[in-house]
């Protein structure tokens, strides 16, 4: 069914995060840390939910979004014609980098037709890393085009899987269209240390874009 | 690896320029302005005593109606993703809930922190050393 479009094993998030050990600005309610976001778009498949969960310190959880028959516009409900809603799922992740400060890392699904729900999802955002793989290269091109669009800063992370073809990243670069300012790397989503360059690149784009002065 | 490079896809040559939506959605306000974007934070003001049996389950089978159940959940610090997740109700559900529950003075909404917009030089800054931590 195409109402599954996320890559997360289906069911069971965890109930409560009691299990978790518990972060101390969790219990204090007079205060909220401050809550940044990074959002992980990418194809199905591509390894956003490994990514998330690999450096996640909690059980990654899912959330869900409506998806109504106005986006019928950019969806093709031909093989469907029945179907008006369509269920799209939303992994997230959460790091706590200081006492009052905690990173969200969301794993959107890439398609043209979840673009409604992006709009809302990266406001605030820090930026998007475009995950890709090159085998399938083509899965990326809409979320591209929509970060290119949208202004929100962003890079290119090949998750390389074992057994593919190894690509530069010029060679992505290239493919993808993508100007020299970009950061595009060749990444392991499994691995944390690969994960936290990756966050760190983009970051570090991030704050190269960003203007001195505030708005 | 391989020694015959296959060919990757080039994006863009066969299609027609896409377009960006305009913004569609009502920007997850309140009506007394509260701003629910998936990492604002929330938390009950006076949360009752825990009744954990209550919020466990789905949506179909949990004895406890939306509203408390999120008040409950609320007891602790929860990003409204959060909320959604573990309550397992659609995010459009979640807002409209909770936006209710802030007008009524049962929870509040702390924000992110930061401003509406992108993080400042101050915060990103703030995010890449906790980040080198790690």
């Amino acid at each position: 069914m195409d109402s599954v479009v996320s890559d997360a094993s289906p069911g069971v998030s965890p109930l409560l995060d009691d299990e978790e050990q518990l972060q101390a600005w969790q219990t204090d309610r007079t205060r909220a840390p401050i809550a940044t976001k990074i959002v992980v778009a990418g194809g199905f498949g591509v390894g956003k939910t490994t990514l998330v969960s690999t450096v996640s310190e909690i059980t990654p959880l899912q959330t869900e979004a409506l998806m109504t028959e106005a986006s019928e516009e950019t969806d093709d409900l031909t093989d469907t014609p029945e179907k008006l809603t369509t269920t799209v799922a939303m992994d997230f992740g959460r790091i706590t980098l200081d006492d009052d400060l905690v990173l969200y890392l969301f794993g959107t699904p890439g398609q043209q037709r979840f673009w409604f729900m992006w709009d809302d999802l990266v406001r605030g955002a820090i930026g998007a890393v475009v995950l890709a793989d090159t085998r399938r290269l083509a899965d990326c091109f809409p979320a591209l085009d929509y970060f290119e669009s949208s202004g929100l800063p962003y890079m290119v992370a090949v998750n390389h899987f074992d057994g593919s073809e190894r690509f530069e990243p010029e060679d992505v670069r290239e493919a993808l269209t993508i100007p020299a300012r970009i950061p595009v790397m060749i990444m392991d989503a499994r691995r944390r240390i690969s994960v936290i360059e990756t966050l760190l690149a983009l970051v570090g784009h991030a704050l190269d874009v960003t203007p001195e002065q505030p708005r | 690896m391989s020694s015959t490079p296959k060919k990757l896809p080039v994006r863009g040559g066969d299609r027609k320029p896409a377009r960006v939506r305009p913004y569609s959605l009502t920007g997850g306000r309140t009506r007394f302005g509260h701003v629910l974007l998936v990492e604002t934070f929330v938390a009950a003001l006076d949360a009752p005593e825990e009744r954990r049996e209550l919020t466990n389950g789905s949506l179909a089978t949990r004895v406890m109606p939306e509203m408390r159940a999120i008040v409950e959940l609320c007891r602790r610090m929860r990003t409204v993703a959060e909320i959604a997740a573990l309550l397992k109700m659609p995010l459009g559900v979640v807002r409209v809930l909770l936006s209710d529950l802030a007008d009524q003075g049962k929870i509040r909404v702390y924000g992110t922190g930061h401003g509406p917009g992108q993080p400042d030089r101050a915060l990103l800054e703030r995010v890449l050393s906790g980040l080198r931590r790690l």
